[in-house]
């Protein structure tokens, strides 16, 4: 692999404006990993190398005559998980539905990495509509997990994940709505951030679940995270979910001192569920936290047991009403043969989509429809009400949760296909924080005896991005984890 | 503990636009009782006089604005009839609708 592919983001950059190496030569490195690479992986859905390389061009010329020197991305190739829009280039959210489906416009995080001087490698594979864990609801295939090709790279963002591991791209971004960027990047040793709800805009993100859904980075280090989200965070006119309150600095500070921090060790996550070779993992990230002068406490989540419940009440409600907006119309397929307006939207539903998201399609319709809309779907928003008095309560106490991000490790293809219910108990971490409203990261902290990568979980408080990556940075240099080498390298 | 029948997937089925084989049916009957089963659980939870939260930033300080409905010019009609599975005149074309 060429050395460029094993530069950081910032490293990148300042190659970049320095002009010791030229976007269009680090473009050509990451295609020429991608070339090499992604037949293992099958990270990516799109590459577009010839729109990469006119891009690319023209930033050599722009940094050649002076401009773009503050671009906090100059020249650094992305990768961008398909369910989230750039113009011109089709974006399919893995779905036989979209196949065909070319934006018109970019999404407000796309316009904002441009802005910076970021271009784009291609569109990363993933669960049709961000639905699953572990990429193998893709109607196209299914991800590997770089680390061990017989595993799931986790999901929904599995292909931004491995682009990352598998080092095809510097950096992703990824989109949550129940750990579908914190879940993939335990699983393929990398760090991703699920941002506070509103912190990044949704516009230009295919909607699943609205009141869930949110937009982040994966990268290789903690710094590199921050600085993505230094880019992506900030209002934006064209979501009304999007906060008006302007983003903290999350680079400036990122290497001062952790002491004195509390940091909160839910009892609930420390179950008998999870994996003997996680929490041991996690033990001795704490120690370390506990050497670097942070305060271990152990605190309570007492509605935890019921996440996962209310998660899939509300995220499969929002996401039927969300995808009614699929009747071969105005974009997307329409199937060949309809007699009238009614059969043509039940043919092009029924073979557009695939069975997980008619699932949840089913079962989101089910609890919202009459006589079902109270028992379910009312009762899982006042439960939701007293997990978000959960965490506002242990955030009195303390400055952070830490715990597992994935109960187990990474399952193996197959494994877990004919049993959705397992599958959506991959995500009983992660969950409650988009419930809640939370920012979460995962970050690696070690390897299996197998050889598979174990992720650690940090959540702070709402808009506490900054204290957040500061831990996350602090912790990281104290683990100085080795990466063994890929198997295919 | 309710269990599902035939008759009402076929009825969420005709709500959502969406259409099951005979053999689709079958996997997917035990697969949907057995997540109905999961998500009672909640029947176990007091939630008297609890507050619903339908959106984390509704009721905090920090909440999302409206702004002024300020026009702006938008996407070409021909650009984004290019998506469109079928088009006229500047229109998306369906199935006629109304009988003769």
């Amino acid at each position: 692999m060429n050395e460029i592919c094993q530069c950081s983001i910032r490293e990148l950059r300042r190659r970049v404006v320095e002009k010791e190496v030229s976007a269009c030569e680090i473009s050509r490195s990451f295609l020429d990993r991608i070339e090499q690479a992604d037949h293992h992986t099958r990270a990516f859905l799109t590459v577009e190398a010839d729109q990469l390389l006119e891009d690319a061009a023209r930033l050599d010329k722009k940094i050649a005559s002076g401009q773009l020197k503050d671009g906090l991305l100059a020249g650094v190739p992305l990768a961008i998980k398909d369910n989230i829009v750039i113009q011109g280039m089709r974006t399919s959210c893995a779905s036989r539905v979209l196949e065909n489906y070319i934006p018109p416009y970019d999404a407000t995080a796309i316009q904002r990495l441009r802005a910076e001087g970021a271009i784009f490698l291609g569109k990363t594979n993933c669960d049709e509509f961000a639905m699953g864990s572990s990429n193998e609801n893709s109607a196209y295939f299914a991800t590997k997990n770089p680390w061990n090709l017989e595993f799931v790279p986790g999901g929904s963002s599995g292909g931004s994940a491995a682009a990352v591991a598998a080092r095809e791209a510097p950096g992703a971004l990824g989109s949550e709505t129940g750990g579908s960027i914190r879940q993939p990047a335990a699983f393929c040793g990398v760090v991703g951030l699920k941002p506070t709800y509103g912190r990044v805009s949704r516009f230009g993100l295919v909607a699943f679940a609205s009141s869930l859904d949110q937009i982040g980075p994966l990268a290789q280090t903690v710094d590199d995270t921050a600085l993505l989200l230094q880019v992506l965070a900030g209002p934006d006119n064209r979501d009304s979910t999007c906060s008006t309150r302007q983003p903290d600095d999350y680079l400036g500070g990122i290497n001062e001192d952790v002491k004195g921090f509390k940091i909160g060790l839910p009892k609930e996550w420390f179950g008998s569920g999870l994996f003997s070779q996680i929490e041991e993992k996690l033990r001795e990230a704490i120690a370390k936290l506990e050497g670097l002068g942070c305060e271990i406490v152990e605190v309570s989540l007492p509605h935890t047991e019921h996440a996962m419940a209310v998660y899939c009440i509300i995220a499969f409600a929002e996401a039927s009403s969300n995808l009614a907006r699929y009747d071969g119309v105005r974009y997307g397929s329409r199937s060949p043969e309809y007699e009238d307006l009614a059969t043509m939207f039940r043919r092009t539903r029924s073979e557009g989509f695939g069975e997980e998201v008619k699932r949840r399609i089913m079962l989101g319709t089910y609890v919202l429809s009459a006589g079902y809309y109270d028992a379910y779907f009312l009762k899982a928003s006042k439960v939701r009400t007293l997990l978000k008095s959960d965490y506002l309560r242990a955030f009195e106490q303390v400055d952070f949760l830490l715990g597992p991000t994935t109960p187990s490790l990474p399952f193996k293809i197959g494994e877990k296909v004919s049993d959705p219910l397992q599958m959506y108990l991959s995500d009983i971490y992660t969950a409650p924080a988009n419930l809640v409203g939370v920012p979460g990261l995962s970050m690696p902290c070690g390897y299996s005896t197998d050889g598979l990568p174990v992720g650690l979980q940090i959540q702070a408080s709402h808009f506490e991005e900054a204290k957040l990556l500061r831990l996350a940075y602090a912790l990281e240099q104290e683990l100085a984890i080795q990466q063994p080498d890929l198997p295919f390298d | 503990m309710s269990s599902i029948t035939v008759e009402q997937v076929k009825k969420i089925a005709e709500l959502a636009h969406l259409q099951f084989s005979p053999e689709e049916l079958k996997r997917f009957i035990p697969q949907f009782q057995e997540i109905l089963d999961y998500i009672a659980q909640l029947d176990d939870v007091s939630t008297e006089n609890v507050e619903v939260t339908y959106h984390v930033l509704e009721s905090a300080s920090w909440s999302a604005s409206m702004r002024e409905d300020q026009e702006e010019p938008s996407l070409p009609v021909e650009t984004v009839l290019k998506n469109a599975p079928d088009s006229a005149e500047g229109h998306f074309r369906v199935p006629a609708v109304l009988e003769e």
